[in-house]
């Protein structure tokens, strides 16, 4: 008798690690989190219930609204380039050449280097008067560069540079891995039917791995809204709250200035946002994802 | 005739592509390259034009600097001691749930994997508010028991990626080992575990990478100088320091050698961690 019972609470023993994560860290912590949201709480004092009031303060102030535009228009900036240049550089790789290895290697050094380490290099780089990037743009192309982080026109793009560069190599190596499962015989037939090396990209490559650009599309969505290191070692949202988004601005509220109802409101309207277009893609998925 | 045309078109398709591949290979470099020449260069040599490559006095004094002004060593030791016990800990608990999910009946088996799965689309910012409040009332905020014990309670995405690896195992071995008497838990060990080596690797570097270079937590729950990890370390220099670009670089580029050495030396489970994370179902 003993022993059935045992029998069957075995898995429970293998399970007991995860099943208190979940209900503590992650999906306990997404209820305690919508009900703190609801809260006027500086964690000090107890927990005052407000009702809606969070939610109505945040969509009736203006910098919340500059947060959105900004949060998007990182997005927007950040992932069509994050996508396109590693498919090119993937399908450039994905040849039988010498030395191929070796580019593999130094394009993925970026990956694996902390955030913190790249964006204090590129907060370097990116120095007006005496940084790298201004130097080589006058020597060899004579323009005059802007002041990169420190000017509220250039802050964001020059954020969305560096994180371009420091996941290329992350999005290639998807890409690379999804390369090498076509079979060389598709590409033999389209070349006996003449078709051109553009022709048999569009053709074969783009619908072939399009699963894995689909995978890759989601994730980089998902990671530009949530976009925090960059903004917290570059610009710490300025000039002017021109970097501040939504993320960051919730670290602020929560562990800057204790707001932990009102930032736990925060954080679901950015649930609610990445939730929504994640959804999206996955209606929309059937126009141009094939599965095989 | 026709041959020859050939090949020379090759040539010049080869001599492109390389150009193109070593101009990438150069932007890609080139921030590294600049960062290891600044920490070279004596302090003030910084602000010259035009910047020296190369510079032309080479100098460790920032190294040097760097251990002395800041608590580089300890920080160092800090983030070794939480990125190991939370890179095992990940692994371990992973690895047993993944094994219920891969080989045990019970109730509600299904129900369980499918919201663990679905935990991989929270964004941390919902998570880390509770998280912060329950590490407080555990008396954990400021230690760096906060970091490692979440890693112990399993994660949705190396439970996903063993029981894929699991369930691929044959079950003769299992069945054979049940009928020699063999308890589930020495099944686990000498047949699961033993035969997933390389996925195991793989999840190791995979989470040795995360919490090597996670600044969010740290910065969150760490405030005391002794217990801060080399990512807040570093970020701490530029709020002191926002000039002393030499002493920064020389901090970045310490704090790159120990996962630099694991990718040189392991490259290949690097690569599959990546890759492993586009493995669809």
């Amino acid at each position: 008798m003993i022993k059935r019972w045992l029998y069957k609470l075995e898995p429970y023993f293998y399970l007991a690690p995860t099943i208190i994560g979940l209900l503590l860290f992650s999906a306990g912590a997404v209820i305690m989190s919508f009900l703190i949201s609801f809260t006027k709480w500086d964690v000090i004092n107890p927990p005052k219930f407000i009702g809606f009031q969070n939610y109505l303060i945040i969509f009736q102030s203006e910098l919340f609204w500059k947060i959105f535009g900004n949060t998007f228009y990182y997005v927007i900036l950040n992932v069509p380039p994050s996508i396109v240049i590693p498919l090119i550089i993937a399908v450039l790789l994905n040849q039988k050449l010498k030395g191929i290895n070796i580019f593999r290697s130094i394009y993925f050094l970026p990956v694996i280097s902390s955030i913190v380490a790249i964006a204090l290099v590129w907060s370097w780089l990116y120095n007006p008067e005496f940084g790298l990037i201004n130097y080589v743009l006058k020597k060899f192309f004579n323009i005059d560069g802007p002041r990169w982080l420190e000017d509220e026109n250039w802050a964001m793009p020059a954020m969305v540079i560096m994180n371009v560069w420091k996941s290329m190599g992350y999005n290639m190596v998807l890409f690379l891995a999804s390369l090498q499962n076509i079979p060389d015989s598709l590409y033999e037939v389209s070349e006996i039917d003449g078709a051109s090396g553009i022709k048999k990209f569009f053709n074969i490559t783009l619908p072939l791995i399009s699963p894995t650009t689909f995978f890759v599309f989601i994730i980089t969505i998902i990671s530009s809204f949530q976009v925090f290191e960059q903004t917290y070692i570059l610009t710490k949202g300025g000039p002017a709250n021109s970097t501040l988004t939504l993320s960051y601005y919730i670290y602020q509220n929560a562990f800057l200035y204790l707001r932990m109802g009102y930032s736990s409101a925060l954080s679901y309207i950015l649930f609610g946002i990445i939730f929504i277009i994640t959804l999206l893609q996955f209606k929309y998925q059937k126009k141009w994802v094939h599965y095989t | 005739m026709h041959k020859m045309k050939y090949k020379i078109s090759t040539y010049i398709k080869n001599f492109l592509l390389y150009s193109f591949l070593i101009i990438l290979a150069i932007i890609m470099i080139a921030p590294f390259i600049w960062m290891i020449s600044t920490s070279l260069k004596e302090t003030g040599a910084i602000f010259t034009l035009p910047p020296e490559i190369i510079p032309s006095n080479i100098s460790l004094n920032n190294y040097k600097e760097i251990f002395e002004r800041i608590p580089f060593l300890n920080f160092t030791k800090n983030s070794i001691i939480i990125t190991i016990s939370a890179s095992i800990g990940q692994v371990v608990s992973c690895s047993l749930a993944a094994y219920a999910f891969a080989r045990m009946k019970f109730k509600g088996s299904k129900v369980l994997y499918y919201i663990l799965l679905s935990t991989m689309m929270i964004p941390s910012q919902v998570t880390i508010i509770p998280t912060f409040i329950i590490m407080n009332k555990l008396g954990l905020v400021d230690t760096h028991l906060a970091l490692i014990l979440p890693a112990c309670l399993g994660g949705a995405f190396g439970t996903f990626l063993l029981r894929q690896f699991f369930s691929s195992i044959p079950k003769d071995l299992e069945d054979a080992a049940k009928i020699d008497g063999c308890g589930s838990l020495r099944i686990f060990y000498h047949i699961f575990l033993i035969q997933s080596k390389p996925v195991l690797a793989t999840l190791f570097i995979f989470a040795f990478m995360f919490y090597w270079n996670d600044l969010l937590s740290p910065v969150i729950f760490l405030s005391s100088l002794d217990k801060m990890t080399l990512t807040v370390g570093l970020a701490s220099i530029q709020g002191i320091n926002y000039d002393r670009f030499d002493l920064m670089m020389a901090g970045s580029f310490l704090s790159m050698i120990p996962i630099l050495i694991l990718f040189v030396f392991a490259q290949k489970f690097f690569i599959k961690s990546i890759v492993s994370t586009g493995l669809k179902e």
